[in-house]
């Protein structure tokens, strides 16, 4: 292993790269349309109502009668009043499959006057991506009035009204960043590979770099890299789209990076493997399809899996990308790092066979 | 000529049922220009690509530089350069960064510019690869084999579609490699090719080695004695079959008489005049490396390119024909 070998075969695969236009509309602006097209379809539900269902524990008390005339001002909000009796909001939610409800607290109006901080609760269906959006910032926005009017008073000490949600709530658009950066860590990768294999064996471009002291092992390397390159490049154009576009609020982390370096091992490794085994052209980009497609459908890179009808979801499972974009939903989104590592060890597992095996399938040489 | 560089010893390689190679021998010496000839099929490819170390044998020894090339590939890589057949790089590359390439892989710090002047390539220097002519590509092709000053190269086919100036360019090139002391293993289709350049030719067919020398040893060996070739009335040949001791034919309408000395050029002219039949031209004619080829693989290959009319010595007499 030589690295000014793997810089050198780096720089050829970069020049032809660049200088391809395919590749590089694959890589970087393909997701940008896409991330501008779902975001737009998905997130611009201004005119739709939701329906809100309110459990006003405080015994219909003024300052709880005037906070839900203040969410129905909204304009966003059909308000439905739900009896104290029923108990649990949340399980009466979903035992009736409402998705939204809010329950304000006993004591909500003698807290407030002693401005003692209080909550609300909210809940919402994380997987009604875009309801849930919209309910949060209502809610939001109504809370924050009052806490105005609050600090309006001339009490020394400001009393604030504290917002807690059900479970946290999301964009759609939280979700589409990284689903969409797993879509890049597949789609050009796999399909640059693919097809580059087949090709350079026609173009007998393989017997010509067995002519020199380059090996497999640099020669895979370097087209690694190239992807890595490739994907931090479009992670970064997609976290900046999603922010200035769709105001997501997802930030990577440490764990995103360890992502993004083992996917392009992964589906480098993958196209390879697909491209050698392949006998010609048309048989490797058929398989690539074959196998390149419905990961980009099901493994929730446009639409969380969640939403998923079960037996798809069961199909989700044996997707490496499944993993790639779970994991980066749980760390950039949930911040559940326990589960992001499940499933980083997943992919650098997955990465690890199917690069052994591709260097093993893979042979420059002719018999 | 020094040491043995390539010793091939019962060469076999098959594809399936097919012996492409068939237990070939042949030895080249240090600094010595080695001619592979042979039509289309029949197996020089394949034995080049034996010796560069990219192809399994089947069976047979084979050494390059004192090395086994199948399985010390990696050190031989470095002491021999290679033009394969239909030389073919990455498309969007061009040459200087082609070059560069093969540079950093290599270990070397070639001089582009020098490397492509050297095969006249350099007002493409800066042109993608998937932009140059044939010929242009293939001198890309020798400049790379340059690159890494190689002692010893295998040439398959080096000027096969190049115009008559590139090919001598490139046959500047090898002879200047020659003279720097490097071994050329070349194949070629070019009759001319080989009968310029090479110290010594062989000739493979089905897989087997027909012919093996120096080309004047290859035409002494296997070709025909030098004849007499008169343009004029076929009743010529007819006259003379009767009256002269050799071997008389009739190719292409010409008359063909076979002669040993110069004493017989003059002895068949006067028995040509005395019959008072009427001709127009007479030459001396003798067998070339072409004709020894279509005698000995019994077919021209499409691909070959003879020198048809270097066949012809220069006329030795000229006449009006008699009325
Ligand atoms: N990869 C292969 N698989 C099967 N048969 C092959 C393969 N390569 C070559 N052959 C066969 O082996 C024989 C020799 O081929 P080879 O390429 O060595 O010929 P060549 O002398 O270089 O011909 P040309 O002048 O056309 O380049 C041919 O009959 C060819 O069909
Ligand atoms: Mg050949």
């Amino acid at each position: 292993m030589r690295p000014i070998r793997v810089w050198a075969y780096f720089l050829v695969f970069a020049r032809t790269y660049m200088r391809n236009r395919v590749g590089l509309f694959f890589s970087l602006v393909f997701p940008i349309i896409l991330i501008l097209l779902f975001g737009a379809i998905f997130s611009n539900t201004g005119s739709v109502t939701v329906d809100l269902y309110v459990q006003d524990l405080d015994g219909g008390s003024a300052l709880s009668h005037s906070f839900i005339s203040a969410l129905n001002a909204t304009g966003v909000f059909s308000v439905h009043l739900v009896s104290p009796s029923v108990g649990n909001l949340s399980s009466w939610l979903s035992t009736n499959g409402y998705t939204t409800g809010l329950v304000i607290p006993l004591g909500f109006q003698s807290s407030y006057i002693s401005h003692v901080p209080v909550r609300v609760v909210l809940y919402t269906d994380p997987a009604q991506t875009s309801t849930a959006g919209i309910a949060q910032s209502a809610v939001n926005g109504v809370v924050s009035e009052f806490n105005l009017q609050a600090t309006g008073q001339s009490a020394p000490e400001v009393g604030v009204v504290g917002l807690n949600v059900g479970s946290h709530t999301y964009q759609y658009v939280d979700y589409l960043v990284p689903g969409l950066i797993g879509f890049s860590i597949l789609v050009a990768p796999m399909f640059s590979m693919v097809n580059l294999s087949s090709q350079y064996k026609k173009a007998k471009l393989f017997r010509q770099l067995s002519l020199t002291p380059l090996t497999r092992g640099e020669w895979l390397l370097a087209s690694i890299l190239w992807f890595i390159v490739m994907v931090f490049a479009s992670t970064l154009v997609m976290l900046a789209v999603g922010r200035g576009a769709f105001h997501s609020t997802v930030e990577p982390d440490a764990l995103t990076f360890a992502f993004l370096l083992a996917g392009p091992v992964l589906f480098v490794s993958l196209g390879l493997l697909l491209g050698t085994v392949s006998k010609t052209p048309e048989s490797a980009a058929v398989v690539g399809n074959l196998v390149t497609f419905p990961m980009m459908f099901l493994s929730g890179t446009f639409f969380p899996v969640s939403l998923f009808p079960d037996y798809l979801q069961k199909v989700a499972l044996v997707l490496p990308l499944y993993y790639v974009v779970d994991g980066l939903n749980n760390t950039m989104v949930f911040q559940h790092t326990s589960a992001a590592l499940v499933d980083l060890a997943v992919v650098l597992a997955l990465a690890a066979i199917f690069f052994l095996a591709a260097i093993r399938a893979f042979r420059w040489q002719e018999q | 000529m020094g040491d043995s560089v390539i010793e091939v010893q019962g060469l076999v390689k098959r594809y399936g049922p097919l012996a492409a190679v068939d237990g070939i021998d042949l030895e080249v010496r240090s600094g010595e220009v080695f001619a592979f000839l042979g039509p289309n099929g029949a197996g020089k490819t394949t034995t080049v690509e034996v010796l560069e170390g990219i192809r399994p044998r089947s069976a047979g020894s084979v050494r390059v530089l004192g090395h086994d090339p199948w399985k010390d590939r990696a050190k031989l890589q470095r002491r021999v350069g290679v033009i394969p057949q239909d030389f073919t790089f990455f498309d969007k590359i061009t040459p200087v960064e082609s070059i560069q390439f093969y540079g950093r892989l290599f270990d070397k710090r070639p001089d582009p510019t020098r490397l492509l002047r050297e095969v006249e390539l350099e007002e493409k220097a800066d042109d993608a690869f998937e932009k140059l002519s044939g010929g242009q590509k293939q001198k890309l092709g020798l400049a790379l084999a340059l690159v890494n000053d190689p002692e010893v190269l295998f040439l398959d086919e080096p000027t096969t579609g190049l115009d008559p100036q590139a090919r001598r360019a490139i046959w500047d090139v090898m002879r200047a490699l020659r003279r720097g002391g490097r071994t050329i293993f070349l194949t070629t289709h070019y009759l001319e090719e080989a009968e310029t350049l090479a110290d010594r030719v062989g000739i493979i067919d089905h897989g087997k080695i027909v012919a093996l020398g120096t080309p004047e040893e290859i035409i002494t060996r296997f070709g025909r004695r030098p004849r007499l070739r008169i343009e004029g009335s076929p009743a010529i040949a007819e006259r003379l079959r009767g009256e002269w001791s050799g071997e008389v034919q009739v190719e292409d309408g010409r008359t063909l008489v076979e002669i040993r000395t110069k004493e017989d050029v003059l002895a068949v002219l006067q028995l040509v005049e005395r019959s008072g039949l009427p001709w127009s031209e007479v030459a001396t004619q003798k067998d070339t490396l072409e004709d020894v080829f279509i005698r000995l693989v019994g077919r021209m290959s499409e691909g070959t390119v003879g020198t048809k009319d270097r066949r012809a010595g220069p006329p030795v007499a000229r006449v009006k024909g008699v009325p």
